[in-house]
């Protein structure tokens, strides 16, 4: 596991110390989009995009998909990653807000049942 | 969908959180008491102060005032000190004791959230469910969960983790 760990790390450290693959990162988080698309936005060619994606794939930042003759590039399962992260880290605070208020609930279950035994 | 169970405390009831559509998030959780107890800590300041910061966020509440009837409005100031504070504020826009509570979270500008919290009462047992609906699916996205959001702060993290390594390895 710590090794798999380091191996993506090392990957991911690889992909993005290069700024047009961080570029690429970028505009796929506001849009999928094709490897000529790409090639075109970053003035580069065909063989040189697909490199690219090839390592940001490599490490787990980009998923690829043939979609006809084209290539669609979006972003991959580590940005799932990282929304199930948020959720759970949201679901935390919720958690933690929700004993809190057991206690309160209970206090105020505690004093309703106190001053119904004194009006019987 | 992730639903870890709390082990804290054996007794203790579950809380779920659901991305239900592009726009929406779901949390739900089941209280031991009836409807009108559970309204009550949601619509009382001083019953809601004492729930809704817990001390894992690490945030203190300075103030909160809460005018909780349809078109009351709600402000609630977080902050150790009075020059660095952060403000949540909105409109209630439902209330119908003990069952609907619906606010508007105006913080943030047009792209807040609208949270509609109804309490559902069985047996005893209240089932609560919290459901906010965003403006937009990138409003969202930009409140935390959104795949672009996520990149912007792994490329933070990634640049702080590079300038330590830079400056260890040098």
């Amino acid at each position: 596991m710590v090794q798999y760990q380091r191996t993506r790390l090392d990957n991911s450290f690889a992909a993005l110390s290069d700024a047009t693959r961080r570029g690429v990162l970028e505009q796929l988080g506001r849009s999928d989009a094709s490897i000529t698309d790409l090639a075109e936005k970053f003035h580069m060619t065909l063989t040189g995009m697909k490199k690219h994606v090839g390592v940001l794939e490599e490490a787990g930042l980009v998923t690829t998909e043939k979609v006809g003759r084209v290539r669609i590039c979006k972003l991959g399962p580590r940005q799932l990653e990282e929304e199930r992260a948020w959720l759970e880290r949201y679901r935390q605070l919720w958690d933690s807000r929700f004993a809190e208020l057991d206690k309160v609930v209970e206090e105020l279950k505690r004093k309703e049942k106190i001053d119904g035994h004194k009006r019987e | 969908m992730d639903t870890r169970e709390s082990e804290a405390t054996p007794m203790k009831n579950r809380t779920t959180v659901e991305r239900k559509s592009e726009r929406e998030l779901v949390v739900t959780r089941t209280f031991d008491a009836p409807a009108r107890i559970v309204f009550e800590a949601w619509t009382k300041p001083e019953l809601f102060k004492q729930w809704w910061v817990p001390k894992s966020m690490g945030m203190f509440l300075r103030s909160c005032e809460m005018d909780v009837r349809a078109g009351g409005r709600y402000r609630l100031v977080f902050g150790h000190d009075a020059s660095n504070t952060d403000e949540f504020f909105g409109t209630y826009v439902e209330v119908t004791p003990p069952s609907r509570l619906v606010w508007t979270n105006d913080e943030g500008g047009d792209d807040g959230p609208v949270t509609t919290v109804t309490f559902e009462e069985k047996a005893g047992k209240t089932l609560l469910v919290l459901h906010e609906l965003y403006p937009s699916k990138e409003a969202l996205d930009a409140a935390g969960t959104g795949a672009a959001d996520a990149t912007v702060e792994t490329f933070a993290q990634l640049d702080e983790l590079l300038v330590t390594l830079g400056a260890s390895g040098s």
